[in-house]
Formats: structure tokens, C-alpha cells, sequence
């Protein structure tokens, strides 16, 4: 943004407009492929952005239809609260536009020229106008508009416009026609929108491809975000160009009420320290700001003592959306565990607010002997190129995850397993390492927030996998005595023409454990379980059994007394889980009153039973 | 017999019966067969099993699996006891697939298990009715042996004049209730690794013209080989040399011959011949003779330096000669004698070698 204004500045004869029509690779426009790919990520990205302020559950249509062999038009539908007709040609055809200029705040679009760089590129490409139609719920008709980007003088300008009538409420439709390329596979339009879905679970999107194929992405949740509050920008976070661009538009007179009215967390006192660092003169007028003033400025914001930004301006995607996201978008694979997703304390680089989340799905049908899979986010947009540059993708390759039990040559580089991993970095202004927006740029503060989010995560995965090993080496041992030793005292007899011998002393003496065995099997509204407690120790065993399902609720009382149950003797209970899966979620068993070693199938109760909930919370810290 | 091999059987059934029974852990012991565990018989020169046990306890689900195994296979071999059949190792492996969680993962699982069982009872499986599919090796020379036919009857067959150029075929069962070794003009035997050399030297006549019999035995030799080897050995007294190719695997079949192989330790006083005399080819042969090499690979270079700590090649012989193939990383086949012609291993390199050890004077 600094570099376009200040280029705008200088050669006042080249507009911005002609400056990116020049340069539209820097916006991603670079490639046949990639351009269709931009068009429908800039359109669904202001989509998103305008359903989520609004508070509206988000209904997205997307449509690439092939026009001819290399030209094709790309519409994108939303339920978005809808335009003003006199605000469209400013609000698609000017670049920089954009109500996010004077506060700073995080969204999926932070420097109001994607779009706009989508609609010139058809335009250059193609020729041809872009269609929008755009319909308020004040209006009673919708306005369908023909535009075309005035490239000298940096507007839009309406060829033809005409109410229509709709159907909806209201919302946007954008129609861009360009020259592109349609492919599919990991960088592609379809893949987009996959991982669209999984951070935005409460969004209907219906996408048909240039072969007419329909792909829909269904809403799980009908929660709504908690939307970003604005802030005024952070003194720390501004370059000079940007500290000039404030004062060329703020409307307080004098420099003092500039510092304390524009920006944040600076206080009459605050506002006189940095006077008096930099040596400036409180009353001035801020429009006439020099670039030395400003550079000024910005040496005496690093000198004073500024209290960090307020953290509530940001929107994470919480415990609930990823946990459903990759539910409903990778449940095909039928993954074995969900981590509890973390998300890191905000923290700030360089006066930016900032935070991290992660959640990982492992197991079920996912490829074992493949590199895992990172989808990678910012602001809750995800990242298809530039994998290797991005800092996600660096912060998963720096931890050591073996003692994670992943598969990771010599500790480092992205490991092997069956594991998708969701990396979300958001901010008021997050670092890119390009304008087009394709990766995290690799700020240790960001990159050690990762790890830690991920060695988080990390844990809860070692420990799902050593419960499943201790259920294993249950099981082993319980056949090993239920079924191998009756079975060689049968084969010993009939060998001999000898009765079978007693054997329990021997089962006892081989097992010396309580197993804890359950079986479950479907009925209404959930699943009826059985649990065995067979006692294989040389004395007679009572404790207290608790259970508590993966997934789901225990009807009724979840704590059981055992009553003592003699060697080679058995007990039985039954409860049932309710849950809407169709399948067996698992169930976790505790127990108290015995020796945790002489029990198969159930571990100590932890002490802090009553305070789990609290525990897990503060894992996550 | 048949009798002492049910009742030796059925003891075994009866001490894990019995320990079941009576509140203890069943547990099977027998001699570790690991390189590790192979030490010289002084009184016989070959190597045995030594002192060291490994022992199969149900209280893991290996141990349970390979006891109830075990208990499977004897139920088998009493049966076939019972009902004077016999099988292949091949045919019971098959077999066991109807034993449920007692079935074999593969052929070598259960060819392993039969050749324990014999450690643990010190029977053979000839006792357990047990054979092996693969035919015995050829042998060609003035030697008179008797084998019974299917008839019951013993048909005499002179290995030089009774039989075809392929020679006379060893089978599977070598003991004197089969086969009887009746007269010999031969001095000593030549037992060769290849065919291609064992043909080589009964079409230069070489058994004729040294007096020896010659015996293939096709790669690694089988029990029955060796066993016709050791017995010719004993009742004939016959020296025997051994011929083979230049490499770390052929050191390998000298040495089941001549030592006793790791897998039979148990039966190494009934197979091996400690008097056996290897006369290439070696390390050294390759650089005196100058002969066609191939590079060692990795495998061979592994095998090389495993028998460096295989306490049967612990003699200056083997370690120089195994040493300097390492150093030189070269192999050679006896084949690429025929370098100087296809009569030089008949006429130069057998003479020489077999004057060496004092098989030709």
C-alpha cells in the first residue's frame, strides 16, 4: 500500500490502475491458471468479509463457465448485505478504496484493490465489461450494472445499468469474464473452496465447474463469529508513508489531537512524550506532514512506552469452527482423532496484533506413507502457493515431532503420517512475503507462536496414540488369556484322551489383571453398551468405575460401585452413550480403589477429575 | 521306534498338560540355535549347540502361539505315527492352514518348528515322518551302493557303470534301512558345488583317470547329501574334498560339510565330516591363477565379515583367506578356470590343489 501511494505521489500522470495493469503479477495475475483461481478468491474473500460483519450465515454460489477454449466467465453470488448502486464504481472500480482505511482491523481483504484488480484483469484480457448486480434489502429491486475501469484516472465507470427483479433479500453478484486456464489438483479453484469450507462451517457454497459438475459444501454450524472490532492503528506498526497518508485525511487540526485522536493507546501524556522526542511542534496542522516530521515521529513511537494494542480487536475461529470445519469437510477419510484445536493468547510483532491457532485430524484413511498435509491460513483465508516460503510451513518443519510419534527424517523438515494439520494466523495486519498474499512472511515472533500452538497439539495427539497403544496391549493380553491358553489346554488334552485341566490359576497367574472390556451396539438415539470386569489377580477385587465417552453423553449416572468380584470371577454393567454419530464414538474408563496397574482397559482417575474441562482450557494457553 | 517317538512326544504334551493343571506357567525349554550358541565338540571336531536355552512361556502371546503351535504339530505327527503316513514339510505347512489360530505365517515358520522339535527331543524328522521336497544330489564314480525299492527288496547300482550321464540320485532317506554302501575302488571323493563343473569333469573323465567319485552337490547340500557325504566318510574311508566357487557363500557350504551347519547343530556329529578338506576356490587361487573376477556386493561383503565372527571359521586358513577376498573385493566361479581351456581344471588346477592336501601322491 505504501509503495502504491507513494508511487502516486510522484508520477502523478501514471494512476494506480496503470501501475498494476502494468504489474498485475505482483497482484497473482500471472499465469492462465492462477488468474481464474484470483478472480474467484478476491470475489468470495469480500464476500465472506461482508456476510461476517453483518452477522449473516453466509450463501455462496460459484460458477466458472467456459466461454471458449482460453476464456471464461467467473461469477460469484453472496447473501452479503448488498451495495449502494451509486457506491459500485467506487467500491469495484477504484483501487485503494475501501472502508478499512482509517481503522485498522482484521479481515480476509486488507487493501481494497483484490477486486478490482480481478475486474481490470478481465477487462484487459477480455475486453469486456463486468457484470454486477447488486440488491439492498432497502431497495426493492436489484440494479444490474455493466462497468468498465477507467485506467487513466483510477474510477469506474457504468456502461449501462438497469433495476432487475430478484428473487433474495439481498446480496452481490459479480460476473468477471478473462482469459484463464481451468485445472484442478492442489493448486486449484475446487481445492480453494475445500478449504474454505473447513474454516467457515457455517457457510452454504454450491460451486459448478466449467463441465456443469456441482460441488456442495454444507453448513454444520449455524454460529455466527464473533465479528472483529476495529482499532485505530498502533503507533508501532506504521511506516512513514502510512503515518502521512493518516494526517493527509484525518480531520483534527493541530498535530497533538492528530496523535491522540488517530491513534491508538496514545494518551495526552503519551501524545506529549512523543512531542518532545521528536522535537515537533504540537500545534502545526497534521495535513501539510512532511515526510522528515513523519520519520521523526516514527523514531520517537519506538522511544516512548506505549502500552501494547488491545487484543478483543481480533476474530479467531474458535474451538467450535475448526473442530466442524475438518469434521465435515474431511470426514471422507474417517479419521481416528481430532485434536482439541489451540489457540494461542494474542501477541504482538512490530505494534501488530496478532494470534495462532491450530487443529489436526490424524488416523482413519488418511495416507500413512505421505508428507502430512499443512492447510495454511491467514485471516482466515487459505494459502494455496508458496508452501515452502511461508512461515507456517516453517514452523511445522522446525519441530522435532517424533517424540509426537510422527515419522520425521533426523527431526526435522515437514514429517510423514496420516495427519492434516490447520495452521490460522490472524492480525490486524498480517506480514506477507508478496502483495499477492500467498504466504506468511517468516517473523520469529509468528513463527514461535506456531510451535508453540503445534507442540500444543502435538501432545494431545502422543497421548490419543498411547491410549490406543495401552488398548492394544489390553487386548493382546486379553486374548492371549481368554482364547491361546484355553485353546493349548484343549489340544494338550485331546492329545492325551484327558479331561481339560483347570486352568483359571494359570490365567491368573499369566494375566494378573482386572480387564475392563466393552461392547456396544446400536440402538435410538445413541448406543447400548456392555462392559465385562473379569478378575485374572490371585484375590478377590472391589473398586469404582467411572466412564466417560469420546463423543457424546452417558444417560444417567456414569460411576459404578464394583462389588467385589472373586478370582476368576466376573461382573458386568450396562449404559448407553448418547450421541447422533453412527458410529461407536469409544468411551474412556477410570478407576478408583485399586492398584491402576492390576487393570486392563481403564486407567487412575486423575485428581482433578471435576476440573478436566478447566485443564484442557489451560492447555491450550 | 515309532513307539519311543509317540512316547517322547506325548511327555512333552504331558508337561505342559500337567504344569497347567498343577497352577504353574507352561513353559517349553530347548538350546539356543544362534551363531552365538555353536561350540566345538572336542571328541567329534564339529561344532554343537552349547549351553545356553531360550525358553517359550505363555505368559507372552508369542510363547502361547508358539506352544500351541507345538501342540498342533505333534498332534500331526502322531497321527501320521498313528496311520504310517508321511508328509513334506511343504504338505504340513499346507496342512496347517486348517489349524486355525495354530497356522503357520510361512513354510520357513514351519520348517523351523520341525527342526526345534528335534533339538527338544533329540529325535530326527525322519522319526517325526517328516521330509523335505527337494531331491537329493547326483553322484557319479566307482562306488557300489543298495537301495531299497518300493517292492522292499535291495537292487545293487554301481554309480559308474548303472547309471546315466545325470549319475546316481540320492534320496531323501540315506539311512541304512534304505541304503547300503557296499564297495568302492575309489581313493577319495571330489564333491563339487556346480553343475556345470561336476559335468565338465565326468566328460574329461576325471573320475576314471584319478579314481574318485564324484558327488554334486547342487548349491547348499541337502541333509541326505551330507549325511552320504559323512557316511562314505566313515564306513569307506574315504577322504573328501571340497570344490566349489570362489565366494563368501560357497565358505559357507564347505563349512556345513566339514563343521556342521548352525541350523543342524543338534544332528552336526551325524552330518559333518571334520576331516573334509577345502580345495578352492579360494582368495589366493584367484591372484595365483589369475582368474575372471566379479566385484563382491554388499551382500557378500556383510556375509564376508559375519563369518570373520563365526566361531567355526576361527582358523588361520579362513581368516587369511577371507581376509584377503575382502581386500582384493573380488569373487571368482570355479567356471572361470575354463579361461585357460576347458582340460586346464582337469589336467593343471585339480592336480595341483588336490597334491597340495595330499589327495593325489
Amino acid at each position: 500500500m505504501s509503495a502504491g501511494r507513494a508511487l502516486a505521489s510522484h508520477y502523478k500522470e501514471i494512476s494506480i490502475a496503470e501501475f498494476f495493469e502494468k504489474n498485475r503479477h505482483i497482484l497473482g495475475f500471472d499465469s492462465p491458471q492462477r488468474s481464474l483461481f484470483m478472480i474467484v478468491k478476491e470475489a468470495l474473500d469480500n464476500s465472506l468479509d461482508a456476510c461476517e460483519e453483518w452477522g449473516i450465515l453466509p450463501e455462496i454460489y460459484v460458477e466458472v463457465a467456459k466461454k471458449s477454449d482460453d476464456t471464461f466467465c467467473v461469477t460469484v453470488r453472496d447473501n452479503g448485505p448488498g451495495i449502494e448502486r451509486i457506491e459500485v464504481p467506487r467500491v469495484f472500480g477504484q483501487l485503494l478504496y475501501g472502508s478499512r482505511f482509517h481503522a485498522v482491523r482484521q479481515s480476509r481483504g486488507q487493501q481494497g484493490i483484490g477486486i478490482t484488480a480481478a475486474i481490470l484483469y478481465g477487462q484487459v484480457t477480455t475486453g469486456q465489461p463486468s457484470r454486477i448486480l447488486t440488491k439492498t434489502q432497502e431497495s426493492d429491486v436489484g440494479f444490474e450494472m455493466y462497468m468498465q475501469i477507467n485506467v487513466k484516472e483510477n474510477k469506474g465507470t457504468v456502461i449501462s445499468e438497469k433495476p432487475v427483479i430478484v428473487s433474495y433479500g439481498h446480496g452481490i453478484e459479480i460476473s468477471i469474464t478473462a482469459k484463464g486456464r481451468y485445472q484442478t489438483g492442489k493448486q486449484s479453484i475446487i481445492e480453494y473452496l475445500r478449504e474454505t469450507a473447513v474454516v467457515n462451517p457455517n457457510m452454504n457454497l454450491t460451486f459448478v465447474d466449467p463441465d456443469g459438475v456441482t460441488a456442495i459444501f454444507r453448513r454444520s454450524t449455524e454460529k455466527l463469529p464473533d465479528p472483529a472490532k476495529p482499532i485505530k492503528p498502533h503507533p508501532l506498526g506504521l511506516e512513514p508513508g502510512e503515518i502521512i497518508g493518516l494526517a493527509s485525511v484525518t480531520k483534527e487540526k493541530d498535530l497533538r489531537s492528530f496523535l491522540t485522536g488517530e491513534f491508538n493507546r496514545v494518551s495526552d501524556h503519551v501524545a506529549d512524550e512523543i512531542l518532545k522526542e521528536s522535537g515537533l511542534d504540537g500545534s502545526v496542522s497534521p495535513g501539510e506532514m512532511k515526510a522528515e516530521s513523519a520519520l521523526k515521529l516514527q523514531l520517537a513511537f519506538r522511544k516512548v512506552k506505549l502500552m501494547p494494542p488491545p487484543v478483543d480487536c481480533l476474530s479467531p475461529l474458535g474451538d467450535e469452527f475448526i473442530r466442524r470445519g475438518l469434521m465435515a469437510v474431511y470426514e471422507e477419510h474417517h479419521p481416528a482423532f481430532y485434536s482439541k484445536p489451540v489457540t494461542r493468547p494474542v501477541s504482538v510483532y512490530n505494534g501488530n496484533p496478532f494470534s495462532v491457532e491450530v487443529g489436526i485430524v490424524y488416523g482413519g484413511e488418511l495416507r500413512a506413507d505421505d508428507q502430512v498435509k499443512i492447510i495454511r491460513y491467514a485471516n482466515k483465508v487459505p494459502l494455496l502457493y508458496q508452501a515452502g516460503a511461508c512461515a507456517m510451513t516453517r514452523a511445522v518443519a522446525e519441530i522435532d515431532w517424533r517424540p509426537y510419534g510422527m515419522d520425521q527424517k533426523q527431526g526435522t523438515g515437514v514429517p510423514f503420517g496420516p495427519m492434516i494439520v490447520l495452521v490460522h494466523v490472524y492480525g490486524t495486519r498480517v506480514p506477507y512475503t508478496s502483495e499477492s498474499k500467498e504466504a506468511v512472511a517468516a517473523i520469529p515472533e509468528i513463527i514461535e507462536e506456531i510451535k508453540l500452538a503445534l507442540k500444543s497439539v502435538g501432545r494431545g495427539l502422543k497421548s490419543f496414540m498411547n491410549r490406543n497403544e495401552r488398548r492394544e496391549k489390553a487386548n493382546e493380553k486379553f486374548n492371549l488369556v481368554m482364547n491361546i491358553i484355553p485353546e493349548i489346554g484343549k489340544k494338550c488334552s485331546k492329545i492325551l484322551g484327558r479331561e481339560e485341566p483347570n486352568i483359571d490359576r494359570v490365567m491368573s497367574l499369566v494375566a494378573n489383571v482386572v480387564f475392563i472390556k466393552e461392547e456396544s451396539s446400536k440402538c435410538d438415539g445413541g448406543f447400548e453398551v456392555l462392559v465385562r470386569i473379569l478378575n485374572y489377580t490371585s484375590e478377590s477385587r472391589a473398586f469404582t468405575l467411572y466412564a466417560e465417552p469420546v463423543s457424546g453423553k452417558i444417560k444417567g449416572e456414569a460411576m459404578w460401585a464394583i462389588p467385589s468380584i472373586y478370582p476368576a470371577g466376573a461382573s458386568e454393567i450396562t449404559f448407553k452413550v448418547m450421541t447422533e454419530s453412527d458410529k461407536y464414538p469409544g468411551t474412556d474408563y477410570y478407576t478408583t480403589g485399586i492398584n491402576p496397574v492390576l487393570v486392563h482397559g481403564a486407567e487412575p482417575l486423575p485428581g482433578d477429575w471435576s476440573l478436566r474441562e478447566e485443564e484442557a482450557v489451560e492447555d491450550g494457553q | 521306534m515309532g513307539s519311543e517317538v509317540k512316547k517322547t512326544l506325548e511327555s512333552m504334551v504331558e508337561g505342559i498338560y500337567n504344569a497347567l493343571g498343577g497352577g504353574e506357567v507352561p513353559e517349553i525349554r530347548m538350546s539356543s540355535r544362534n551363531r552365538d550358541n555353536i561350540v566345538l565338540d572336542k571328541l567329534s571336531s564339529v561344532w554343537k549347540y552349547g549351553d545356553a536355552k531360550v525358553s517359550r512361556s505363555l505368559r507372552t502371546t508369542d510363547g502361547a502361539n508358539y506352544v500351541l503351535k507345538n501342540m498342533y504339530m505333534i498332534d500331526f505327527i502322531l497321527e501320521m505315527l498313528r496311520d504310517g503316513k508321511s508328509s513334506t514339510l511343504r504338505e504340513m505347512y499346507y496342512i496347517s492352514e486348517g489349524w486355525g489360530r495354530a497356522k503357520f505365517g510361512t513354510q520357513d515358520e514351519s520348517d523351523l518348528m520341525a527342526e526345534d522339535l528335534e533339538v527338544i527331543t533329540s529325535l530326527i524328522r525322519e522319526d517325526f515322518k517328516l521330509r523335505p521336497e527337494e531331491n537329493g544330489a547326483s553322484i557319479i564314480g566307482d562306488i557300489t551302493i543298495e537301495e531299497r525299492s518300493r517292492k522292499g527288496d535291495f537292487k545293487k547300482i554301481n554309480c559308474k557303470d548303472d547309471v546315466g550321464e545325470a549319475g546316481y540320485t540320492i534320496p531323501n532317506n540315506v539311512e541304512s534301512e534304505k541304503l547300503r554302501l557296499s564297495s568302492t575302488n575309489a581313493k577319495f571323493v571330489l564333491a563339487l558345488e556346480t553343475g556345470g563343473m561336476f559335468d565338465r569333469l565326468v566328460e574329461n573323465g576325471f573320475d576314471e583317470k584319478f579314481g574318485c567319485v564324484l558327488v554334486h552337490l547342487k548349491g547348499q547340500p541337502a541333509r541326505s547329501t551330507r549325511r552320504v557325504l559323512k557316511r562314505m566318510n566313515t564306513e569307506m574311508n574315504l577322504p573328501i574334498f571340497v570344490f566349489t566357487d570362489g565366494d563368501p557363500w560357497s565358505f559357507r557350504i564347505f563349512g556345513s560339510i566339514a563343521y556342521g551347519a548352525i541350523k543342524t547343530a543338534h544332528i552336526s556329529e551325524y552330518l559333518a565330516v571334520p576331516t573334509a578338506e577345502f580345495i578352492g576356490v579360494t582368495a589366493s587361487d584367484i591372484l595365483n591363477y589369475d582368474l575372471p573376477t566379479d566385484k563382491l556386493t554388499d551382500k557378500d561383503i556383510a556375509a564376508l565379515n559375519a563369518e570373520l565372527k563365526d566361531p567355526r571359521f576361527q582358523t588361520d586358513f579362513w581368516r587369511a583367506e577371507i581376509e584377503t577376498m575382502l581386500q582384493i573385493n573380488k569373487k571368482a566361479e570355479q567356471q572361470a578356470l575354463a579361461k585357460y581351456g576347458l582340460n586346464y581344471v582337469t589336467d593343471t588346477y585339480l592336480p595341483e590343489k588336490l597334491g597340495e592336501v595330499g589327495g593325489i601322491t
